[in-house]
């Protein structure tokens, strides 16, 4: 039993103070193993700031970032499952499901993180799954009215993955879940 | 001195020695039944305590064992009178000791037990005993035996409800005895500052603080005497110890003194009697340190005020702010050399007394803070780290009681306060008061108390007079800036006029922080600005007709103005961002014209600035998927913007990323959800010139590295 968090998109400090409190009282170091971030943390103090909570974290680039030396995608192995991260500002049009596929695609990954549009979606998609796990401060967006502050963990155990995602709408986090399991593929050839 | 030391030890061990001795020749004729004997060893053995040659500490190691020897032979005392010795017999007898000092103690002793058969009034006794202990005059030999006094009739004193109170005996004659052995101590002690040459001042002095507690313990008594309740202190007690503080005109018996007194005594006793206290205070000496006394004594008030609810009307009804105000500022006018920091340290405790006892009284707390800034108006600005740390306390007080930055806005000599403090101070305030702000997420929602706000933190938004640059920590700075930037995030109003307001004070401020802070503090503002927007677009409905004062083609106006003012900095990219951002509001709006005027703005900015290649790809996807979104734009301008973002694309600098930006481009033909956007053929020649730059970037790569990486491209363009 694995745990991932996935977040992003926090805009700290250009567009929201902090974190939501509900959210940092959740978030406690030691529990979850890896963290992946889509990016726009934007100032280092966050960049600490989850890396006290886990010290594996993988970070993509998202254009307000501060620090340039993020990658623009990532992939990584956890447990069966290969993972890709990618902010999403370079994927046109802005969170198309069939462009986003096309990435997960290319990077090779089951499961896709991407973010940008600050909504939180989950899409099952050719024996993949994309995920957006919505911007973790609820920060305005130009592409998405009404942000609710969301982020998204992920439990993988062998060939499943389940995904609960927290929303705090109207002060109170409300969490969702998906089941995913990964259908043992071999590789196909050219 | 060594040589002293050496030979005090040796002084110390033959004095124990001899006492020793007769002590045992004691016991054996105390265990004989020889009265007679016993007395006279024991004379003896008190000799050993006149001598003149020990310090006090050692002398008390002497005392000690006198004490022990002295409780053995009290115990015998009592047996005699059971067995119907009578010891008014026994209290002459002992008078007949050569010499006077073992003569008092032995006296005290016999003393002891006479009250406790009560075979006379306890208060004759004791009145007995403390005059006759006048025959004493050196300091420490008196003290000791006082001491002595003290100690064996503590538990006899005629207190309320104890079982020496008679018709004859009352609480009074208690009180008066402690007095009359306080006075006498007092003054042994203080005669002890005068003894001895000029050049061993030092030495006497700590000798004096080693024995001061023996004073202290009269008072103690007192304290725990039932009968003297709040009458008896006022009356009696108080006045009585207060003209022995004030007339025996010595430093340290005075600091000491007065010390003792608030712990020792109650607190509500303190606040009927403040008057009196405070009274005594300028008539010390003007060397005793004051500051530390007033200081302690409304430290204790605090701490009463805040235990219970109930106390505070009688703060009230004493008045006693006024009192400890009128104290204090008495205190330093006469005081004219105390240094800023003991001013500063006495405000800031009276100021913590303030907010314990009449928080909701903001007059009071200005009234404070208006003290200390005519006090420190005679000092200009504090340069010394003592200070400026107690200017800092005192400022955080308020902020950490009141949790409410507005409610400190409202003191008017707050911000005089920070004048004071030198640029680095001011700015380590700022941020204290900021941190307090978002701790409690307070809102602050007027640009009113924004523009005080600001006032009070103008070190982190610009540069002060006398500002070296060079100073500054990179680290810090940044951190500083992050903290300006998220607390632009808690200024905020429901009210659409009254955030146009505050965003156009939060401007006007920012725009005179200079090139290094613009990168920092532009941003939230300019979203802060899409919010408000965002939010009229809802209410749009409803002006009707209305000349409202906050529009969206304003706010767009202004934010025009304020992202222009980045290119001094100069933040290409990040103007660039804010441009695109904007665009998209517009459309929202649908105000065309505007829109189109800040795609310009960001294009202008892609051609001339943005050099770098990497910055470059990131810059046009942006650009492209902005675009993408765009429905506001009526054909020509969309065809112009559109056939721009193309040729910057096929213009980029590695094929590979020249491709890949082309066939993004290809959306720009098609979107989905909008009819009038869908040209088939552009498409293909999109997709059709990638094809062909994705060939050469192959051929190139086949030249220089013969790899087959640009494979990838064509699946990509395949996949589109």
């Amino acid at each position: 039993m694995v745990l991932v968090l996935a977040l992003g998109d926090l805009h700290i400090p250009h567009r929201a103070p902090d974190l939501p409190p509900k959210f940092k009282s959740m978030l406690v170091p030691g529990k979850i193993q890896h963290i992946i971030c889509t990016g726009n943390l934007c100032i280092k103090e966050v960049h600490d700031y989850l890396k006290s909570l886990c010290p594996d974290m993988h970070v993509t680039r998202g254009e307000y970032d501060e620090d340039s030396r993020y990658l623009e995608t990532k992939t990584l192995t956890i447990g069966q499952f290969k993972l890709g991260i990618c902010h999403g500002h370079q994927v046109i049009p802005w969170g198309d499901l069939d462009s986003l596929a096309m990435l997960q695609r290319q990077l090779d990954v089951d499961i896709l993180v991407t973010g940008h549009t600050h909504q939180f979606k989950a899409y099952k998609h050719e024996g993949g799954v994309v995920i957006n796990p919505g911007s973790a401060t609820g920060a305005y967006s130009s592409i998405t009215y009404d942000v609710n502050p969301s982020f998204v963990l992920m439990d993988i155990d062998g060939l499943r993955v389940v995904v609960y995602v927290y929303e705090l709408i109207d002060g109170e986090v409300k969490v969702d879940k998906i089941d995913f399991k990964k259908t043992a593929t071999t590789n196909s050839a050219h | 001195m060594v040589e002293r030391a050496e030979d005090e030890e040796k002084w110390l061990a033959a004095g124990i020695a001899g006492l020793q001795q007769n002590a045992f020749y004691m016991h054996r004729a105390l265990d004989s039944n020889n009265l007679r004997d016993a007395l006279k060893y024991s004379a003896q053995m008190l000799s050993e305590l006149r001598t003149s040659r020990l310090s006090p500490h050692k002398y008390y190691e002497l005392y000690m064992r006198a004490f022990d020897e002295l409780r053995k032979l009290e115990m015998f005392f009592k047996e005699e009178a059971r067995r119907g010795c009578s010891i008014i017999d026994l209290y002459e007898l002992v008078q007949h000791a050569g010499n006077i000092l073992p003569r008092l103690y032995l006296l005290c002793t016999v003393g002891s037990v006479y009250i406790k058969s009560k075979e006379a009034p306890a208060k004759d006794v004791l009145k007995d005993l403390v005059e006759m202990c006048r025959g004493i005059q050196h300091p420490v030999r008196g003290l000791f035996l006082r001491s002595y006094l003290s100690q064996v009739s503590r538990d006899k004193l005629p207190d309320i409800g104890s079982e020496y109170e008679g018709d004859a005996d009352t609480v009074v004659d208690a009180v008066e005895f402690l007095l009359q052995n306080f006075t006498e101590m007092n003054k042994l002690w203080v005669r002890m500052q005068h003894q001895g040459p000029a050049r061993e001042k030092e030495k006497r002095e700590k000798e004096r603080s080693e024995l001061r507690d023996l004073v202290g313990k009269n008072l103690h008594v007192l304290g725990q005497l039932e009968g003297v309740d709040l009458d008896m202190y006022k009356e009696t007690v108080l006045p009585r110890v207060l003209e022995q503080v004030v007339n025996c005109k010595d430093e340290i018996a005075q600091f000491y003194l007065m010390d003792c007194i608030i712990q020792v005594f109650p607190d509500e006793y303190h606040l009927q009697t403040l008057e009196t206290l405070l009274g005594a205070c300028p008539q010390l000496q003007p060397s005793v340190d004051i500051k530390t006394v007033l200081s302690q004594l409304m430290e204790r008030l605090s701490n009463y005020a805040a235990s219970s609810a109930e106390v505070l009307p009688e703060f009230l009804q004493v008045e006693a702010f006024s009192k400890l105000s009128n104290a204090i500022w008495k205190v330093i006018e006469a005081q004219v050399d105390m240094p800023i920091f003991g001013a500063v340290t006495l405000y800031s405790s009276l100021l913590t007394f303030t907010l314990h006892v009449h928080p909701d009284r903001l007059d009071y707390v200005d009234q404070v803070l208006g003290a200390c800034v005519t006090k420190l108006s005679s000092a200009g600005k504090l340069e010394d780290s003592k200070s400026t740390k107690q200017i800092v306390a005192l400022l955080s007080a308020p902020l950490e009681k009141y949790n409410d930055i507005v409610t400190v806005l409202k003191l008017s000599n707050y911000p005089r306060v920070m004048e004071y403090l030198d640029n680095r101070t001011n700015k380590v305030m700022a941020i204290v008061i900021i941190q307090s702000i978002m701790k409690n997420k307070t809102c602050i929602a007027t640009a009113e108390k924004v523009e005080a706000l600001f006032e009070l933190i103008k070190g982190l938004i610009k540069d002060l007079d006398g500002d070296l640059h060079d100073e500054l920590d990179d680290e810090d700075f940044k951190e500083e800036q992050n903290s300006v930037a998220r607390l632009i995030q808690m200024l905020y109003s429901d009210d659409p006029d009254e955030m146009l307001q505050i965003i156009c004070a939060v401007r006007k401020h920012f725009l005179t922080g200079g090139p290094q802070r613009l990168p920092y503090t532009i941003p939230p503002l300019v979203f802060s600005s899409l919010k408000l927007i965002r939010k009229l677009q809802g209410q749009d409905e409803n002006v009707v007709g209305e000349e409202a004062s906050a529009s969206p083609k304003k706010i767009f106006q202004l934010l025009n103005q304020t992202i222009e003012a980045l290119s001094v900095v100069p933040a290409s990219e990040l103007a660039l961002r804010l441009y695109l951002q904007c665009a998209e509001a517009a459309n929202d709006c649908d105000l065309e014209p505007v829109a189109y005027e800040f795609f310009t703005q960001a294009y202008i900015l892609y051609e001339e600035e943005i050099a770098d290649s990497k910055a470059q790809v990131t810059a046009l996807h942006l650009i492209v998927g902005t675009l993408q979104r765009m429905h506001v734009f009526g054909v020509e301008n969309r065809d112009t913007l559109t056939h721009k973002a193309t040729g910057y694309s096929a213009k980029l600098l590695k094929k590979p990323d020249q491709c890949r930006a082309v066939y993004a481009c290809s959306h720009l033909f098609w979107v989905d959800d909008q009819d009038s956007i869908r040209d088939g053929e552009r498409v293909l020649l999109c997709l059709k010139r990638a094809l062909r730059i994705a060939n050469a970037a192959q051929q190139m790569a086949n030249v220089t590295r013969g790899s087959s990486g640009s494979a990838t491209l064509f699946v990509e363009i395949l996949n589109k």
